[in-house]
């Protein structure tokens, strides 16, 4: 059954029905909202294989359903959807890989209070990630995009009661923000460069060769997109928020910080490249190198079982941006789909071991666990070899081998393929060192010496996923490239490569070799014993096991600035704005002082002296009214007389 | 439609009724309240539902008023009008379902609340200088009542600040305004006769009265560095005050330097373009930053208002019909969304727990003992850190787009401030509501902890705002199809072709 384009929206739509209609039912109704999100996610997962038919009949098409979301007067905003085989495949793989998690969490949240409203989260993150992949418009891609760092914050805070968890929501809500800035950026500078933020849009979106030409390549662009993905997909110099992240629930971070979210940034990468010059693929081979690289360090010098996955995730987002810098962007993806799985399976099979091991999650307190927990074994082995790229049988090694042959053939340099030799090995060694330590041995824990296998709702994802993962590398053989030729029609399997082929399968032996060397061959015996790693270089391994200090770094530089700044303002805002406005008030006050001495001493005082001399008339004149008739008749008289004395000189003139 | 200039009456009206009856019963002065409230914004929604978008101003009331000196009584109304009242009528019902719980001299206080109300109306429908500037003062003496008598924190002094301010800023209004009407001749109040006036003068004078008139109506809009009345007058006033002046009263400032200052003079502002945008980012980040240090709860939300406010100033300033535009969505959504803070904080948390600072509340099990105040306050602070799904976000996003047109040194500028918004916002939603982090010490404090549950008209107050803010977010055009028309005005589009640099 084909789905249409058209009705692509109902595959991200599912689950966010489902999130509403966990949010509304009652608190305690764990069942509703998980059966709801399962089946939510089960039926956009059919509707995907639908969407996947669709695309497989002409696997160069763009098929795409665009309409208007607001219009600004000068030039409409639109959205829309797109469907090819990419979309499809990605559509398969998340709802895929996140239906096993959302079975899986029902095992594992079951006693959580708030598992309710854990699936509310899941599903909106499904539907964020799912309508991310579904966008046919840069703008709808970056929605979703935020949207996912939503989900991603509520989900890694979600047990908000640590400190620690709640420290790394927040850690990783602002760096890929940050990463976000850039992309937003880019995106405004597209807009206004194109005049359209659609994808594909019959010949006028800016993906279509046309609107390309007319943008003449754009360096600065694309370099802004990527810091979006850089800081997504935890590349260097933005990884610091992805290890943190495993403070969330373990099913969290296979779903998230693992198989789907953390892919999303190389996604956006292969959906736009054409967008990206040479130039601008130089830096993102690099970066990728670099990242594959201090991943995989670091990773050796980890305790923490989950820490050891994320920083092993790290290394091979690095791998996979490797492969998008040297030009192919199809590796990436067949790595990305492969990664997807046993990423997914390893940090499943790491959460029915904390699970059983009641939330010990240090591989020093762990071990033994082979006997007690044998599917969790065998699955965790399986992931563990396909991670570390054990020739032919697993998945990993073909998506691997494919971006160190595109490595390989790159003309600029030879730096970032070496760069991925080196981490092939280290690969090897430090999943050789985690599956020792924790599987084989004697338990040197209490929470190990009590673990007993897992429920099926944990263990059939767990066996699901380790069919994928050995099946999966079928599609992607230098011999039969079907995933390489349907996402790009024009792709041209090059010959040779059996060398390479043989370098690093001795690469990835000397890398189990040397694990197994150091950490098989004498078991620990004590969770307190030192590292063998840390008794041979223990300055190298002190500074990788504090994760190259980028944390402190960044603490000492961005966060430092950044409260400087904020203390400046505040500062800047009591003392010198206020204090201007203060300065002004007691100004006023001042002159109303000044103004009431100059009434008292100049005004008053003349004013004063005026009236004491009225008053002083007056009293002379009220004196003069003595009310005595013989006085007043006097005077009359005496006037009269002068009177009349003047008449009788002036008329006599 | 021309039924609009009726809020003004309604909402006067109902000032001297709810004073007449708010000496014997506060219960029935709230009633007078909220039905007076209610009764404007469905004016404004009805209004709105019949409107057909037009470019320029629509004629709904024109009487002679001082013949002597050609000022008329003139009331019209265009999309960007009309999105203000209804963001009035909004926040005047919020409002008042927020003050339920007043007892104190009830009458007093909603008949000022309503006076106050009434002026914002008025100013929002003026297309006469004078009558706009009358209005404004109308709206400016209620609210040193409203902080005064019924604030807490450093009350008076809080309120005379603001006064204070706003005087200042109209004294400098009404001086430009006198000086064209002067200079150019004009032959009475009216916006187009003085548009034809300011045609006349000089470009030099042009500087000078843009300066003066957009100055004063940017002190209310809280232009950096005039911006320090906004947060002490917030953190002074009582809650419904607070929604008020952060909801509609700083868009009074910006509706005036859009509605007066840009089109009575393209010139003078070509010529201060730059100046005015870098002090819009610079508001945005500088109050950004204080937000993430403050201790006190009120303080922060009152900084981000400023931090807001900045990209509705930097959207006026882009100058482009796509940035303006957004300054005038963005007035929406941080009309809905501050008052969504300001609830929260200080009539769901304040009255409950009588502290405001962080320190205090960080130790308060509030996600616990107050769910539906941390729901709301996560939904208003993903809101307000412009995520998808919500006003802010096509509203910032339109302003960037514009503003990157212009300059994209400005839209580096407010991108900056979009991270610092989330980073100031996280941290108030963290430490105030989820500060707690120890379950057993929660308990028994979560016990002792005397909180009336959330009150019902609370409840709808919230909903009604994340209604609208919900809403303008998942559809833009709602409003976006009465303000672009507008925008395209001979008036709007003389004033936005001279922004463009």
């Amino acid at each position: 059954m084909s789905l249409s384009v058209q009705l692509l929206w109902l595959i991200p739509a599912l689950p966010l029905l489902a999130a509403v209609v966990g949010t509304l039912a009652p608190r305690g109704e764990f069942k509703l909202s998980a059966s709801t999100a399962i089946a939510a996610l089960t039926l956009s997962f059919l509707l995907s294989c639908g969407a996947l038919i669709t695309a497989l009949a002409d696997p160069s098409a763009h098929l795409t359903s665009n309409f208007t979301w607001f219009d600004l007067g000068h030039g409409a905003v639109r959205l829309g959807w797109l469907l090819d085989p990419l979309t499809a495949l990605m559509c398969v793989m998340v709802t895929f890989v996140g239906l096993l998690i959302f079975v899986f969490s029902t095992g594992y949240m079951r006693d959580d209070a708030n598992a309710k409203q854990f699936f509310c989260f899941l599903s909106l993150f499904a539907a964020a990630m799912l309508g991310l992949i579904i966008a046919n418009s840069l703008l709808l891609l970056f929605v979703c995009w935020e949207l996912v760092g939503l989900a991603s914050y509520l989900l890694i805070g979600f047990w908000f009661h640590k400190p620690e968890a709640a420290a790394a929501a927040k850690k990783a809500f602002i760096t890929t923000r940050i990463g976000d800035l850039g992309l937003l950026l880019g995106l405004l500078w597209l807009y206004d460069s194109t005049g359209t933020l659609l994808l594909y849009d019959e010949g006028q979106g800016v993906l279509d060769p046309v609107v390309l030409a007319g943008l003449g390549g754009s360096t600065a662009i694309g370099l802004l997109i990527f810091c979006g993905a850089v800081g997504k997909s935890g590349q260097f110099p933005l990884h610091v928020w992805l290890p943190d992240a495993m403070e969330g629930p373990t099913p969290v971070s296979a779903l998230i910080h693992a198989a789907t979210m953390v892919a999303a940034g190389v996604f956006l990468m292969a959906r736009v490249f054409p967008l990206l010059t040479p130039d601008a693929l130089i830096v993102i081979a690099f970066t990728g190198a670099i990242t594959a690289l201090l991943g995989a360090l670091i990773a050796c010098a980890q305790s923490d079982l989950k820490r050891i996955l994320a920083f092993s995730t790290v290394s091979q987002l690095g791998y996979m941006m490797l492969a998008i810098g040297v030009g192919s962007w199809v590796a990436a993806i067949f790595h990305l789909l492969t990664h997807a799985f046993f990423k997914a399976l390893l940090f499943l099979g790491a959460g029915s071991v904390i699970h059983a091991a009641h939330h010990e999650q240090d591989i020093r307190a762990l071990g033994g666990l082979r006997g007690p927990m044998k599917t969790t074994f065998v699955t965790f082995a399986i992931g563990m070899m396909a991670l570390a790229g054990v020739p032919f049988l697993f998945s990993g090694f073909w998506s691997k081998e494919a971006v160190l042959h595109a490595a390989h053939g790159w003309g600029f340099s030879q730096i970032p393929f070496y760069a991925g030799l080196v981490a092939v090995v280290l690969t090897a060694f430090y999943m050789t060192r985690l599956v020792a330590e924790v599987f084989f041995g004697h338990p040197r824990g209490n929470g190990a010496a009590h673990a007993h296998e897992n429920t099926a709702a944990m263990t059939l994802p767990l066996g699901l996923l380790a069919a994928c993962t050995i099946l999966l590398g079928a599609i992607g053989t230098p011999w039969w490239p079907w995933l390489q030729r349907t996402l790009d029609p024009e792709f041209l399997s090059e010959p040779g490569g059996a060398g390479l082929m043989a370098t690093s399968i001795v690469l990835v032996a000397l890398g189990l070799g040397a694990g197994w060397a150091l950490y098989g061959r004498k078991l620990r015996q004590k969770s307190a014993a030192a590292d063998p790693l840390a008794v041979i270089a223990p300055r190298a391994f002190a500074f990788l096991a504090a994760r190259m200090k980028f944390d402190k770094l960044y603490a000492a530089t961005f966060g430092r600035l950044s409260d400087t700044l904020a203390a400046c303002a505040d500062a800047l805002d009591r003392h010198v704005w206020d204090g201007v406005v203060r300065l002004l008030a007691r100004l006023g006050r001042f002159t109303g002082l000044v103004n009431r001495e100059a009434d008292e001493e100049g005004l008053n005082a003349g004013f004063d002296a005026t009236s004491e001399s009225i008053r002083a008339t007056a009293k002379a004149y009220s004196r003069a009214h003595t009310g005595d008739a013989h006085g007043y008749l006097l005077m009359i008289a005496f006037g009269f007389v002068v009177l009349v004395f003047a008449v009788l000189v002036g008329g006599g003139r | 439609m021309s039924a609009l200039p009726f809020t003004i009456y309604v909402s006067f009206t109902g000032a001297l009724l709810a004073l007449a009856v708010g000496a014997r019963s506060a219960a029935r002065a709230r009633l007078v309240a909220l039905s007076t409230a209610v009764a404007g914004l469905a004016i404004t929604l009805v209004a709105g539902a019949g409107f057909t978008p037009q470019a320029g101003l629509h004629t709904l009331v024109d009487l002679p008023w001082i013949a002597e000196a050609g000022i008329r009584y003139h009331l019209a109304a265009d999309g960007i009008s009309l999105t203000l009242v209804v963001l009035t009528g909004l926040a005047a019902t919020a409002g008042v379902l927020f003050s339920w719980n007043i007892e104190e001299r009830a009458g007093e206080f909603f008949a000022l609340y309503l006076a106050l109300i009434g002026g914002v109306y008025g100013v929002f429908l003026s297309a006469d200088a004078f009558t706009l500037f009358a209005f404004y003062e109308i709206a400016i003496v209620p609210k040193y009542f409203l902080i005064a008598i019924w604030g807490s924190t450093n009350r008076e002094h809080g309120a005379m600040k603001l006064v204070l301010y706003s005087f200042a800023g109209s004294a400098l209004v009404l001086a430009g305004l006198l000086w064209v009407h002067a200079a150019g001749a004009a032959t009475g109040f009216g916006l187009g006769e003085l548009i034809a006036a300011a045609a006349r003068v000089s470009p030099g004078e042009q500087i000078a009265m843009f300066a003066l008139v957009f100055l004063g109506f940017a002190v209310l809009a809280g232009l950096f560095p005039f911006h320090t009345w906004a947060p002490t007058g917030h953190v002074a006033a009582p809650t419904a005050a607070s929604m008020l002046l952060a909801g509609v009263v700083m868009k009074l400032g910006a509706y005036g330097c859009l509605r007066v200052a840009l089109p009575l003079f393209p010139e003078g502002f070509a010529f201060w373009q730059p100046t005015i945008a870098w002090l819009a980012v610079a508001g945005i980040l500088y109050a950004g930053f204080i937000a993430l240090v403050q201790d006190d709860f009120k303080f922060v939300i009152g900084y981000s208002s400023v931090s807001h406010m900045g990209f509705v100033l930097l959207g006026l300033a882009a100058g482009n019909p796509p940035a303006v535009a957004g300054a005038v969505l963005q007035m929406f959504s941080h009309g809905v969304i501050a008052g969504l803070l300001f609830a929260v904080v200080g009539r769901m948390v304040y009255e409950r727990t009588h502290t405001r600072r962080l320190a205090d509340l960080r130790a308060l099990p509030l996600h616990r003992a107050l769910p539906f105040a941390a729901l709301v306050f996560v939904i208003a602070g993903l809101a307000s850190m412009g995520l998808p799904g919500f006003s802010g976000f096509p509203a910032e996003l339109a302003i960037l787009i514009g503003t990157w047109k212009t300059s994209p040194a400005w839209a580096l500028g407010a991108g900056a401030g979009v991270v610092l918004a989330a980073a100031f916002t996280l941290r108030a939603i963290q430490v105030a509501f989820f500060g707690t982090t120890d379950k057993s010490a929660a308990q028994p404090a979560a016990a002792s902890l005397p909180c009336e549950p959330i009150t019902l008209p609370e409840r709808a107050g919230a909903m009604l705002l994340v209604a609208a803010t919900v809403y303008v977010g998942l559809n833009p055009d709602a409003l976006l199809d009465w303000i672009t028309p507008a925008l395209q005005s001979p008036v709007m589009q003389a004033a936005l072709k001279g922004g463009v640099s």
